[in-house]
């Protein structure tokens, strides 16, 4: 809460306003006892002839309630604009917070969490905040103001307003404390749940085909239940809030009325003074069981809030730097790259130059590090030991949006965003003109799709392109990296749902283009023609020249091309 | 109407709780009627203590140990109240939560397919959890409050009657005026929830595909939509909570009015003598308790329509069709002869896909599926595994319609790796055995090594014991589809199927792994989708489908000696830039 609470600056007039206007409705509210125990005394006590006051009297009860409805509706507005106000900043701070975390961070704090804790994290606090500033200064208003003024009736007698006070407190925080890292525990718990729930339902065709409904339905139950009972513990506590209230204030009053029948025996107070402390007595009672309940929704927020601190807590990646104005060369002086808490280190001493131009084919076995390689080029990761030069300079020198701007990359993973298929493409250069965007698609191969589709560029792509097929999406993320004419274009193993055809047709286009390229692939048939072929095998690279040293000096090289080019069929 | 069918829904849900319930309502009913008797108690000790020298101490003595007495059970049934009402509750939509699980395991596929995958975690998860807020709120308010407005208006009535009639006349006031707002905020909550949805989807989006977000530098665009559709919820929140809490500020004026009343009128009535003045100290709290419920219930009102709502979407998802076995027959060890006739089938009425299909498959064939993306390869699978059911014709494995074989025992006799890999939460060695959970560690080392797997799992951090999932671990694309073709080479199915199963894994790897699986299909029946010819070269025969239908079909020589399309396709996989 604590790290939260900055973003309540903003707020701060709202902030104070919305308690204090509570704070004048409680006054008011504390008058109500005066006004009665005046009704009893001067009213009903002059008998007949105080008819009249008592009519005053009730008149006056009546405007302030008028006045207490002015107030508090002005304190629920301030209140609201706050706690709204509050949390928006909030959000948007989680937002940009997540946009400059580390790729490690990334992989390590895992996607799914982030969003609970954007949306219903979130929420949670904001109904937190908004009964906070709305009630949990007002309870104490109420509670301290009729201490006060039951102090005013009888100082000594109002002792026992004190100690009942102290008395209750205790328990509050007591139960607030005790069920706050429950709280936390139980939202743990039910991130466990919404996992197991979003697991079976992407892998609903593996888990049918190894039948294992029934076990996925058993270890949902396990869950679900932990998940129940642990919530209904929390909520056993949680219910002991009200009835201990409830005795300490009731075990007060006959202490309140005892000592009050002793000074009324020795003239110190009037029948009308001990009821109005009655009142008064009650009113604490509302009060607190207010509070309490309001505690318990209070300590749910708390334990999201914290869930939110804990995420603004990771230290997020620097984006300042240098302008990157050099060529499209790229350099990897003794680079080896280690991701955080793996075993082994997946780069190994790789050494390569890139003269601007150049096209580098990267080839290896599955997990050999490819990707890593060209992941180090973009700084989305730093090298672990060594250098990786762009351009001439150490790519962790430059300012990352600069850096990355120029550099084109197109994932294993197609993933598009829900929006037209212009919009799509002028990701990487925002001011794009439809005549650039469709020579981009020409050159992805997608022109001939794209133009098939209705509304051509106004196409809507649906979240994730479920409207697309796996080939399309790959073309159009191809097609998206070239609108933003990079300096250097890295395509990792992006053709793998391409046929032949397209892919061949693919790389030819590419090769018209001016800029450094880099192609990571199975395929010996995609890097042949490469200026320089880096050849992985286990992070090492093994191998490195054009096709024809390599066939000849890289026996793994040699491997891969006799797997794919058997020569019985008399293919080359 | 909707809403009541859903209410009897949940009736029935809690009606299993029955002997609870029932403690539930009698401990209610003790709480807010020994809640009530305090303040008379309390009244009569107050006129015991009259004026100087005129108390009667030893009447307050036991009258304050019986406020005392009174408390103390009064506490303790408020607490069974509230732990029945939370145990209900809790059990309740454990119940609900379990039944829309075991409904969604047992959904058909189109169904999954074709629906978001995030309304159905929100369903499960979001709208189950506001139920329970919305239940645990009635139960513990909604008896209580009735309770105790029926017991005020009997302890009133018998102090004074009249009073009591301006306290029972003026009350409901405040009730009108909770549901004039209630109905006037409606809109704006539905506006809030809209929004949230329309946020959830740019965070969804945006979080998860953080990474392209980095790679285009698109991080100051994406914050720009993402604040305008916060600052949209903004407005709408502010709003929808504002009006809402009026409710609040608006009883309480009510009942100050109310209170006034009683007050006036009542020290009218003392002066009249038919009172006295701990009488009307009892009243006033009396009118102070008796409107507090209307509050409280028109809140609790308005929270049970919210969680109804969402009880309804979590029934609906529940009451969705599960798939229907009425299958009966189980192949043991089956020869593996695959037959497709005259099969119909289309994703989409209005699209067909497959049509008059056939397809004739010798036990302990290898049939190879090649075609450009969308010529139904996929289907085929789909079929075969009964993912769907064909619209006319019929598949039949061994001579025996798939129809009539459980899908368990029909599925059970194919293992299918598929180009979408899967992982599940839990460590390496589980994702392994998940076709064969009894596993010795050995069993799973060799199938691991089978698959060529074994050599990049010695590196994880923790071996064979390394937790991983769909998004943890750092496992490469290739390296999920080696953990996937190990639990089939972990299960040794009768039958197999290749969804472009190597796709992604280099082709040494892949050859070293087709050396594996043909010593592990030998004489047995398999099919392979791919789109490397390499990898279907060595099939017995070479189906090339295009638009849903078979064009070409013969073994790899023969198809390139027909110089056909599948010779065209054969050939760009070697041409060179």
């Amino acid at each position: 809460m604590k790290r939260l609470i900055k973003y309540l600056s903003a707020y701060k007039k709202e902030a104070v306003l919305g308690p204090l206007f509570k704070l004048f409705e409680a006054l008011l509210e504390l008058f109500v006892p005066l006004v009665i125990a005046e009704m009893i005394n001067q009213g009903i006590g002059a008998g007949e002839a105080g008819k009249g006051t008592v009519i005053k009297l009730m008149l006056l009860l009546v405007a302030l309630g008028v006045a207490g409805l002015i107030f508090s509706v002005t304190a629920q507005f301030f209140a609201a604009k706050a706690s709204v106000g509050f949390v928006t900043r909030i959000r948007s701070a989680l937002f940009s917070h997540i946009q400059k975390l580390s790729y490690t961070k990334l992989d390590t704090v895992g996607t799914s969490t982030l969003i609970t804790r954007m949306t219903s994290d979130v929420n949670q606090v904001q109904t937190g905040m908004n009964l906070a500033l709305r009630l949990l200064l007002r309870s104490p208003f109420v509670v301290f103001g009729a201490m006060i003024m039951a102090f005013t009736i009888d100082a000594k007698i109002s002792l026992i307003f004190l100690a009942m006070i102290v008395v209750l407190s205790i328990v509050v925080f007591g139960v607030m404390l005790i069920t706050m890292p429950l709280h936390k525990k139980v939202q743990a718990r039910l991130d466990s749940l919404t996992h197991s729930t979003k697991e079976n339902l992407g892998g609903a065709r593996v888990i049918r085909a190894f039948c294992k409904e029934e076990e996925e339905t058993d270890s949902f139950k396990t869950k679900n239940y932990t998940y129940a009972k642990s919530e209904s513990f929390v909520g056993k506590i949680s219910a002991l809030t009200n009835p201990v209230t409830f005795i300490v204030v009731n075990a007060s009053l006959t202490v309140l009325i005892w000592s009050g029948a002793v000074r009324v025996d020795v003239g110190g107070l009037t029948q009308g003074e001990v009821v109005a402390l009655y009142n008064y007595m009650s009113q604490i009672l509302v009060e607190l069981v207010k509070l309490a309940n309001l505690i318990v929704t209070i300590s749910k927020s708390l334990a999201c809030a914290s869930r939110i601190g804990d995420v603004l807590d990771i230290p997020a990646a620097s984006f300042e730097g240098e302008e990157y104005t050099g060529d499209g060369s790229v350099e990897f002086k003794n680079v080896s790259f280690k991701y955080e808490g793996a075993g082994d280190t997946s780069l190994k001493n790789i050494s390569f130059f890139a003269k601007s131009g150049e096209t580098v084919g990267v080839i290896g076995g599955t997990g050999d590090g490819k990707s890593t390689l060209v992941n180090l080029i973009p700084a989305f990761y730093p090298a672990t030991e060594g250098e990786v030069l762009v351009g001439g300079r150490n790519v962790c020198e430059y300012s990352m949006t600069s850096l990355r701007s120029h550099i084109g990359i197109v994932p294993q993973k197609a993933v598009l965003f829900s929006g037209t298929i212009r919009e799509n493409m002028l990701w990487g250069n925002e001011n794009a003109t439809d005549d650039e965007i469709i020579e981009a698609l020409e050159i992805a191969q997608a022109k001939d799709f794209v133009t098939a589709k209705d509304g051509v560029l106004d196409y809507f792509i649906e979240q994730g392109g479920k409207n697309l097929s796996g080939g399309q999406r790959q073309r159009l993320t191809i097609a998206r990296a070239i609108v933003s004419k990079p300096r250097i274009l890295i395509l990792d193993d992006s053709s793998s749902a391409l046929d032949y055809l397209t892919d061949l047709n693919l790389r030819r286009a590419l090769a018209k283009l001016s800029c450094t390229l880099f192609i990571v692939s199975q395929r010996a048939s995609s890097v042949m023609n490469s200026d320089n072929i880096i050849v992985l095998e286990d992070g090492e690279a093994v191998g490195q020249g054009k096709h024809a040293d390599l066939l000849e000096n890289c026996t793994a090289y040699r491997e891969i091309y006799e797997t794919q080019f058997t020569g019985e069929e008399g293919v080359r | 109407m909707k809403n009541k069918g859903t209410l009897r829904t949940v009736l029935s849900y809690i009606s299993r709780h029955k002997f609870l319930l029932i403690c539930l309502v009698l401990f209610s009913v003790a709480f807010s009627l020994l809640a009530l008797y305090i303040p008379i108690i309390i009244g009569d000790a107050i006129d015991l203590a009259v004026e100087k020298g005129r108390v009667d101490f030893d009447g307050i003595k036991t009258l304050l140990f019986k406020v005392l007495f009174v408390t103390g059970l009064t506490a303790l049934f408020q607490w069974l109240v509230s732990i029945i009402g939370n145990r209900i509750t809790f059990s309740v939509v454990r119940d609900i939560r379990q039944e829309a699980f075991d409904n969604l395991v047992k959904l058909p596929l189109s169904y999954i397919d074709s629906h978001k995958h995030g309304d159905i975690v929100s369903r499960i998860i979001a709208d189950a959890g506001q139920f329970a807020d919305g239940l645990i709120m009635g139960f513990t308010q909604l008896f209580t409050g009735v309770v105790t407005i029926l017991g005020t208006i009997v302890f009133m009535v018998q102090i004074n009657y009249k009073i009591a009639l301006i306290v029972v006349l003026l009350t409901p006031l405040s009730l009108f005026v909770a549901s004039f707002i209630a109905k006037n905020t409606h809109s704006m909550f539905k506006k809030q929830s809209e929004t949230r949805g329309e946020m959830t989807g740019v965070i969804d989006e945006m979080v998860s595909g953080q990474k392209i977000v980095r790679a285009f530098g698109y991080e100051e665009r994406a914050q720009k939509k993402f604040d305008e559709v916060n600052s949209c919820l903004e407005k709408h929140s502010l709003r929808a909570i504002f009006f809402s809490s009026l409710t609040n500020p608006s009883t309480r004026f009510v009942n100050s009015v109310v209170y006034a009343f009683v007050g006036g009128f009542g020290a009218f009535v003392v002066i009249g003598g038919a009172m006295t003045v701990g009488g009307l100290s009892c009243f006033l709290s009396y009118a102070g308790q008796y409107t507090k419920p209307f509050n409280e219930i028109s809140g609790v009102v308005t929270e049970l329509q919210n969680s109804l709502a969402c009880a309804a979407r979590v029934f609906e998802f529940i009451n969705t069709p599960p798939e229907t076995e009425d299958a009966t027959l189980t192949l043991t060890s089956p020869e593996g002869s695959v037959d497709f006739k005259e099969v119909d089938f289309s994703y989409n009425k209005n699209t067909k896909l497959i049509e008059d299909f056939n397809l004739s498959v010798a036990p302990g064939q290898r049939v190879a599926i090649v075609g450009p993306t969308g010529c139904g390869k996929t289907t085929l699978i789909n079929l075969i595994m009964r993912f769907y059911d064909v619209d006319d014709g019929e598949i039949t494995v061994d001579g025996k319609n798939t129809k009539s074989i459980t899908r368990h025992n029909l599925r059970s006799n194919f293992g299918m790796v598929l180009q979408d890999t899967w992982i599940k939460k839990g460590s390496v060695a589980e994702n392994i055995a998940m076709g064969k959970p009894d596993a010795t560690r050995d069993e799973i080392i060799n199938a691991a090594k089978a698959s060529h797997a074994h050599n990049f799992i010695k590196k994880l951090p923790k071996g064979y014991d390394t937790i991983i999932s769909e998004t943890e671990g750092g496992l490469s694309q290739g390296q999920r589809q080696l953990l996937c073709i190990s639990r089939v080479m972990l299960t040794l199915p009768p039958m197999l199927i290749l969804d472009e199963a190597t796709s992604s894994i280099d082709t040494r790897t892949e050859k070293k792994i087709q050396d594996a699986f043909a010593k592990l299909m030998e004489g047995k029946t398999s099919f392979i989708v791919a789109h490397r010819l390499s990898t279907i070269r060595e099939a017995d025969v070479i189906l090339v489908m295009r638009d849903g239908k078979v064009i070409e079909a013969g073994s790899h020589s023969e198809l390139i000696a027909k110089n056909g399309f599948y010779t065209e396709l054969y050939n760009s996989q070697s041409a060179v830039v």
